[in-house]
C-alpha cells in the first residue's frame, strides 16, 4: 500500500494529456515571432498593419480613450449583457438606427468578447433552444475558428459551396444549388462582407437569391459580420446583406465584432443580436442569453464598450466617413477585386 | 458584492489610478490581441501572488497560468479541461463536490462545462454557526475516489467562515488519501485578513504536499478591477512537461470560448506586480479595505453584543471576508427588508462592506429588533 502511494505520488493527471498543435492561425504569429529573419512579415493574423508595417490605433479610439479617462468612471461590474448603450449603439450599427426592428425594439444585443465570443453565446443558445436542428452550414471555405466554436457549442458542421477555385471568385451556381438542398430548419451561416478568409462577396443581386432561397426553405440565418466598415468604407454598404434579410421577414441572428473597424482587437469588443417577433420574445431570449453568460465569464469586460460606445454615440467621433473610412486610408489599393483585408491568390495549397 | 468606502462609494484603489495613468502616457502600447493564453507578465506573476516568492512548485517550472475572464473565467476554463482529461477522456461522470452553501455560480459553472454528477459536500453548520468539519471529511471520505472538490481558498463565500491551519491539514490528509483533485477557488486573496500571504497558505500547503491541482483566481475584489474581467487558472502538475501539455490544451478550450483575453486589466495586474514600489502601494490599499472590513464586523458586533441582542454576535467577527452568515431567519431577514429597508440575501447574509460608520447604528439596532420581534 505504501508502495501503490509512492508510486502514484509521481503519477500525474495528465499522463495521457496530448501536446496540442499550435493554433492554424494564430500559430502563424508566434512561428513570425520566434523567426529571427530580417526580411521576416507576417501575413498571416487577421489584424490591419500601416503602411509601415505596424499596428494603427485610430484617431477616434485615442479621443475617446481621453474622453473616458477625464471621466473617472468606477471599475463596477458590468450587467451581465454587458454596456447598455454599447449594445444600443451596436445595433444601430448594424440595421441602420431608423430601421423598424429598432424602433419597435422587437431585438436582444448583448455584448460579447469579440467575435468569438459572439459567435459562442449565439452557438450555445441555438444548441439549447433551436429544437428544429443541430446542423450548422458553413461555406466553404470559412474562418477557422468557426468549426471548432460550433463543435465545442454542441452543433454538428456541414458546408456548402461558396468559393470557386477556378475563378477566384464566387461560386453563385453552386452556392444556390447547394443551400437549395440544406434540409428545412438548419442553419446556415453567411459572413456579411468581406468573407474570411476568400475576400469574395455575393453582389447584392445575389444576395437577394440567397435570401430568397433561405426564406423558401425556411433556413435559420446567423450572419457573422467581423469587417462592418472595413470592406468597403462603406458602413451601410457593408451590412447591406443583413438588412436585406430582415427586410424580407428573415429573422436573423448577427455576431459583431470591433476588432478589426475599430482596431480595437485586444479589448475584445464585440455583440450578439437576435431579431425577435416582438419585444416580449425579445426579452424571454436576453433572460436566456444572460444565463448562458454568467457561468462562462459572468460579464463582459468594460474598456473596449466604452471605447466603441463613445464612437459610437459621440457627433463628432462617429460621422461614418470618420472613423472607417481614417482606417482604411492606407490600403484602398487592394479593394480593387476583391474586398477586405484579405486577399486569395489562387495557389494550390 | 463589492468594496464601498466608509461614504457607500465604490473605490478605484489609488494605486490602479496612477498605473492606468501609466499606461495611457505609454505610447508604445496598442490594442493588439494578447497571446490565447493572455499576457505571459500577468500569468507569471498572478501565479507567484497564489503560491509565493519562494514557490518550490514555480521554481521547478511545474506552474501555468492560463489569463481568464474574472474568476468565473477561471472556474469555468478550468472545468472545462477537467471535463475533457481529468479521469480518462470526457468523463462526465466525474462527481463535482460543491460545498453546501456555495457561490451559487459554481454549479452552473460546472454544469455547463458538462459535468452529469454536481454534489454538496456539508460545509455550515447553521446550529453552531461554523464549520461542520466532522460532515465535510466524512464526505470526503465517502466521495469516488478521483473526485473533484471545489474548495474556497479565503473568505469563504458566502459563509465567511474558514478552515483553520490544522483543519485544512486535515482536509489535506484525507484528500491525498483518497485522490480527490482539489480546485481552488481564490476570489479574497490579500481581502480576507489584508495579508496576502496568509490569504495563500491552504494552496500552498496543498501544492506543498505534492497536490496537482488548479487555482482559479480572481482580481476583481483585491485589485478593484471588478468590470475590467482579471482572473488567472494557475496549474500546478507533477513537471514541465505535463504542464506545457496541458496549457497546450487549454488553448483549444480558450480559443472556442474568446479567443484571447481582454488587455486592459491585465496589464494594470502586471504593472503593478513588477514594479517594487507600486506593489508595495498595491498591499496597502488592499489593507485598507480589508481593515475597514475587520473594523465593520468589530463595530456591528461591539452594537449587538452592547444592545443586549439575543443569541451570540461572536461568528460577526470570527467570519472573514466580504461577507457575514449573520444566522437572521427567513422571518427576521423580511423584516430587515420590508421595515427597515436593509437589503441583504434570504440566507441571512450581509455584504460587510455595505456598512460604513454612519450606518452601523441603524443596522444593528434593526438587527436588535428583528431577532427580539422573530425567533
Amino acid at each position: 500500500h505504501i508502495g501503490l502511494t509512492e508510486k502514484l505520488a509521481c503519477y500525474s493527471w495528465w499522463s495521457h494529456v496530448e501536446m496540442g498543435p499550435p493554433d492554424p492561425i494564430l500559430g502563424v504569429t508566434e512561428a513570425f515571432k520566434r523567426d529571427t529573419n530580417a526580411k521576416k512579415m507576417n501575413l498571416g493574423v487577421g489584424a490591419y498593419r500601416d503602411d509601415n508595417g505596424k499596428p494603427f490605433v485610430l484617431n477616434s479610439v485615442r479621443k475617446a480613450e481621453a474622453q473616458i479617462a477625464a471621466k473617472k468612471m468606477d471599475k463596477e461590474y458590468l450587467p451581465i449583457a454587458g454596456l447598455a448603450e454599447f449594445n444600443k449603439a451596436s445595433a444601430e450599427l448594424a440595421l441602420g438606427d431608423t430601421n423598424e426592428v429598432i424602433k419597435s425594439g422587437r431585438y436582444v444585443t448583448v455584448q460579447t468578447i469579440s467575435g468569438t465570443g459572439s459567435l459562442r453565446v449565439g452557438a450555445s443558445f441555438l444548441q439549447r433552444f433551436f429544437k428544429y436542428s443541430r446542423d450548422v452550414y458553413l461555406p466553404k471555405p470559412s474562418w477557422g475558428n468557426h468549426t471548432p466554436i460550433f463543435r465545442d457549442a454542441g452543433m454538428q458542421l456541414h458546408a456548402y459551396r461558396y468559393y470557386d477555385p477556378k475563378t477566384c471568385g464566387f461560386d453563385f451556381a453552386g452556392a444556390l444549388d447547394d443551400i437549395s438542398k440544406i434540409p428545412e430548419q438548419s442553419v446556415i451561416l453567411f459572413h456579411a462582407c468581406a468573407h474570411n478568409p476568400t475576400g469574395v462577396d455575393p453582389r447584392p443581386e445575389q444576395w437577394k437569391e440567397l435570401a430568397a432561397v433561405v426564406k423558401k426553405r425556411n433556413l435559420f440565418a446567423f450572419f457573422d459580420m467581423a469587417y462592418q466598415g472595413f470592406a468597403s468604407g462603406d458602413i451601410n454598404r457593408d451590412s447591406w446583406a443583413v438588412r436585406h434579410f430582415i427586410e424580407q421577414g428573415i429573422n436573423v441572428v448577427l455576431s459583431q465584432s470591433y476588432a478589426k473597424n475599430m482596431g480595437l482587437y485586444g479589448e475584445r469588443v464585440g455583440a450578439f443580436s437576435v431579431i425577435c417577433k416582438d419585444v416580449d420574445e425579445a426579452k424571454r431570449v436576453e433572460s436566456q442569453l444572460k444565463i448562458l453568460i454568467r457561468p462562462m465569464y459572468s460579464n463582459p469586460p468594460v474598456n473596449g464598450a466604452r471605447i466603441a460606445s463613445a464612437i459610437l454615440t459621440s457627433p463628432d467621433l462617429s460621422s461614418c466617413s470618420s472613423w472607417v473610412t481614417k482606417s482604411q486610408h492606407a490600403w484602398h489599393h487592394l479593394v480593387e477585386i476583391q474586398t477586405g483585408m484579405r486577399s486569395f491568390p489562387s495557389l494550390s495549397f | 458584492a463589492a468594496y464601498r468606502t466608509d461614504e457607500g462609494q465604490p473605490w478605484v484603489l489609488p494605486v490602479v489610478k496612477k498605473v492606468e495613468q501609466k499606461i495611457a502616457n505609454d505610447a508604445s502600447l496598442n490594442h493588439e490581441y494578447l497571446p490565447i493564453l493572455g499576457l505571459p507578465e500577468f500569468r507569471a506573476n498572478a501565479s507567484r501572488i497564489a503560491l509565493g516568492e519562494d514557490s518550490r512548485a514555480i521554481k521547478e517550472n511545474r506552474v501555468g497560468g492560463v489569463q481568464c475572464l474574472g474568476g468565473t473565467g477561471a472556474l469555468r476554463i478550468g472545468a472545462e479541461f477537467l471535463r475533457r482529461w481529468y479521469n480518462g477522456n470526457n468523463n462526465t461522470t466525474t462527481p463535482v463536490y460543491i460545498s453546501s452553501p456555495s457561490w451559487e455560480n459554481h454549479n452552473s459553472v460546472f454544469v455547463n462545462a458538462g459535468f452529469k454528477d454536481i454534489r454538496a459536500y456539508r460545509y455550515w453548520d447553521a446550529a453552531k454557526r461554523g464549520l461542520d468539519l466532522e460532515g465535510l471529511l466524512e464526505d470526503m471520505e465517502s466521495a469516488p475516489e478521483f473526485s473533484i472538490f471545489i474548495l474556497h481558498a479565503c473568505a469563504h463565500n458566502p459563509t465567511g467562515t474558514d478552515p483553520t491551519l490544522e483543519q485544512w491539514k486535515q482536509i489535506a490528509a484525507v484528500m491525498k488519501r483518497r485522490f480527490l483533485f482539489p480546485f481552488f477557488d481564490s476570489a479574497y486573496q490579500g481581502f480576507a485578513s489584508g495579508c496576502l500571504d496568509r490569504d495563500a497558505w491552504a494552496v500552498r500547503y496543498f501544492v506543498s504536499e505534492g497536490f496537482e491541482l488548479f487555482c482559479a483566481q480572481s482580481f476583481s475584489k483585491n485589485f478593484g478591477l471588478y468590470n475590467e474581467r482579471v482572473g488567472n487558472l494557475s496549474v500546478v502538475g507533477k513537471d514541465t512537461d505535463n504542464v506545457q501539455r496541458v496549457l497546450s490544451q487549454m488553448e483549444k478550450i480558450v480559443r472556442t470560448i474568446w479567443s484571447n483575453p481582454p488587455s486592459q486589466g491585465a496589464r494594470i495586474v502586471a504593472t503593478t506586480l513588477t514594479c517594487p514600489q507600486l506593489f508595495a502601494e498595491w498591499k496597502d490599499n488592499v489593507k485598507t479595505m480589508a481593515d475597514r472590513v475587520l473594523l465593520m464586523r468589530s463595530e456591528l458586533r461591539a452594537r449587538l453584543q452592547a444592545l443586549g441582542t439575543p443569541g451570540t454576535w461572536n461568528h460577526i467577527t470570527e467570519q472573514i471576508g466580504m461577507f457575514s452568515f449573520t444566522g437572521l431567519n427567513p422571518k427576521q431577514v423580511e423584516y430587515m427588508i420590508k421595515e427597515k429597508h436593509i437589503y441583504l440575501m434570504a440566507s441571512g447574509r450581509i455584504n460587510m462592506c455595505g456598512l460604513t460608520t454612519k450606518n452601523l447604528d441603524y443596522v444593528a439596532s434593526s438587527i436588535h429588533e428583528a431577532v427580539t420581534k422573530f425567533q
